[in-house]
């Protein structure tokens, strides 16, 4: 289906990433926002919060990250599209809750403008060290879904994608910013709400009294009821069967959680996506993404200008992960180099699936600013060594 | 280019790329700072086709103190956000002028406040006073300062043209200033013809690879 035309401010901006954010969300149809506004994320909120009354949205400031999620997770159950928006310490607080979103199959979208950690860390600049808890932040097993913008016009883009993603998996879905991108300002171009796709709740159709909330195929997604629609059924974040009640036993639990497994990891394929250029007879491959795949792809040039054969792949979304590309560049590259603002996430990801058959080399940044393009550069040619 | 860091941090070995121009501007807070740079941005990216990426000071610095805005402005796409020792240094306020004026380029453009910047001119270097405040106080409002200071800057330094600067100007005031802005911007131009107008061959040599004038 179609956007909601109230929701899309059509036409080229100049707007800042977490501006940009907030209007991809509003595009996307999200109508509800609870949140607990944190540095560097509350331009988001400031401009949903302003925005909301004139398209017929609800922002609620929450008294903290605890109540943000689970009025999120709430607000989704009446069918409505629901975010919040954070930053490090704020994610940390909504992660018992980001596991109740997976386990109810909530879908919902958590912004995480990333700053420098852990704790409170540097709250005015960058960092990109909350990529393994979007990942693995809530306990128990579950998979998940984060995109990671590189630019305001992407934070806008890709934010569409995300809440598409969040109905399609029926999944809490993390858009993992950084604070370089949400207070940058450049060019966004909003298209016409016609050209804008939107993947609507799958609600179901059946009766009343036919109705199981969870009733799903191996690797599917079960249909929908919103609460108050006359559907009576239970939800938990315990382990629970086909009717949504409580089951404790070793056979359910293989059943509901393989299922909150499956149904991304069988679709990864088609959750995958990266931006990949120069590869082709390349001797070392970077990856990135961000803020920092932009510094990278800059390192790129001033070692392909020292006469390398230098390649990249750009992380749009980060999890899944695209285990099955860096696996076949393994084969045929010497290395793998990995820049991120942090000490080492996305590259243990990297070395995995390199599995030995190329060395993987980190460029780390400990936060509060992006890499020297000559950094990366140097660490290019001591690779292709 | 700077080294990572916010927008502040000392320059590092990477030359940046030639069509690229990088601005600061800087003043106390509540002067305007950071919507001057968004105008500018605006201009360039929406008006002039070119790309701009704006990065504001945050913090408490942005909050009454030295406040600052950079700009990277470049016909082809921006990859790196910050800026290192700029082209074009705006500065409106004394402490401004101390806390960045070290990494101004030797042959960078130096934009000031004449009335409130004292600034040591070396030489070769092309330097623009505008009495912004007193000039915008003379239209009855002194918030339109930076609008002042904005006309001025467009003048000098041709980045973009004027009417293209004007149209970014309007689209950014708030709803019912729009006159009132545009006769500051106005003002600030119509300074820079009356002092400096003979003078201006020389700054649209030294931008021209940006500006294509």
């Amino acid at each position: 289906m179609k956007a909601d035309p109230a929701g899309v401010l059509t036409g080229a901006h100049y707007l800042d990433g977490d501006f940009a954010c907030g209007e991809g969300a509003m595009a996307a149809g999200c109508r509800f926002v609870g949140g607990y506004p944190i540095t560097p994320s509350t331009e988001v909120v400031e401009r949903i919060s302003r925005r909301f009354p004139m398209i017929g949205g609800t922002f609620i400031q929450m008294e903290d990250e605890l109540a943000s999620m689970a009025a999120v997770v709430g607000a989704s159950w009446t069918g409505t599209k629901a975010l919040t928006v954070t930053s490090g310490p704020g994610f940390s607080l909504m992660m018992e809750n980001i596991g109740l979103a997976a386990m109810m199959e909530t879908p919902c979208v958590v912004v995480d403008v990333q700053r420098g950690g852990p704790s409170t860390g540097l709250p005015t600049m960058a960092g990109q060290a909350d990529m393994m808890q979007a990942r693995w932040g809530s306990h128990g097993d579950y998979e998940s879904i984060a995109l990671c913008p590189q630019s305001p016009q992407e934070a806008f883009d890709l934010m569409i994608d995300a809440f598409n993603l969040s109905e399609l998996y029926r999944v809490p879905v993390m858009f993992m910013m950084d604070e370089c991108v949400g207070h940058m300002t450049e060019k966004v171009v909003i298209p016409p709400a016609e050209e804008i796709e939107i993947v609507p709740r799958k609600l179901t159709s059946r009766s009343v009294g036919e109705y199981l909330p969870y009733y799903a195929d191996r690797q599917s997604v079960p249909e929908f009821a919103r609460a108050g629609d006359g559907y009576r059924f239970h939800t938990t974040g315990l382990t629970h069967d086909e009717r949504g009640y409580p089951v404790m036993s070793a056979e359910c639990q293989e059943k509901c959680v393989r299922r909150l497994v499956e149904k991304i990891r069988s679709n990864a394929d088609a959750i995958v996506r990266f931006e990949e250029f120069g590869t082709e007879g390349a001797e070392v491959v970077l990856v990135a993404y961000g803020i920092a795949a932009r510094v990278t792809q800059m390192g790129m040039e001033i070692a392909r200008k020292r006469g390398l054969k230098v390649g990249m792949i750009r992380l749009i979304v980060a999890w899944p992960f695209p285990e099955k590309r860096i696996r076949e560049l393994a084969g045929e590259i010497k290395a793998f180099v990995v820049p991120e603002i942090n000490y080492g996430q996305m590259v243990l990801e990297v070395e995995r699936c390199a599995a030995g058959k190329a060395s993987t080399v980190l460029v780390p940044h400990g936060g509060g600013g992006v890499h020297d393009p000559e950094t990366i550069a140097e660490e290019i040619l001591r690779a292709a060594k | 280019m700077s080294k990572p860091g916010a927008a502040g941090s000392k320059p590092v070995t990477a030359e940046a790329p030639a069509g690229r121009t990088e601005i600061r501007i800087t003043g106390f807070g509540g002067q305007g700072v950071v919507l001057s740079g968004y105008i500018i941005g605006r201009a360039c990216a929406i008006n002039a086709e070119q790309h701009a990426t704006m990065i504001q000071s945050f913090g408490p610095e942005a909050r009454g103190s030295a406040c600052s805005a950079t700009l990277a402005v470049s016909d082809t796409e921006v990859l790196y956000p910050y800026i290192g020792r700029p082209d074009v240094f705006v500065v409106m306020s004394g402490e401004g002028y101390e806390k960045y004026h070290d990494d101004l380029k030797d042959d960078g453009v130096l934009i000031y406040e004449k009335n409130l910047v004292q600034p040591t001119v070396k030489d070769g270097q092309p330097t623009y006073g505008v009495p912004s405040t007193r000039i915008a106080e003379s239209l009855g409002r002194s918030i339109v300062q930076n609008i002042v200071m904005l006309g001025f800057f467009t003048a000098v330094t041709k980045l973009v043209s004027r009417e293209q600067m004007r149209e970014a100007v309007k689209a950014s005031v708030p709803p019912g200033t729009e006159d009132l802005n545009l006769k500051a911007f106005d003002a600030g131009c119509d300074y820079f013809d009356e002092e400096y107008g003979q003078k201006q061959s020389a700054i649209s040599g030294q931008l021209s690879a940006t500006t294509g004038d």
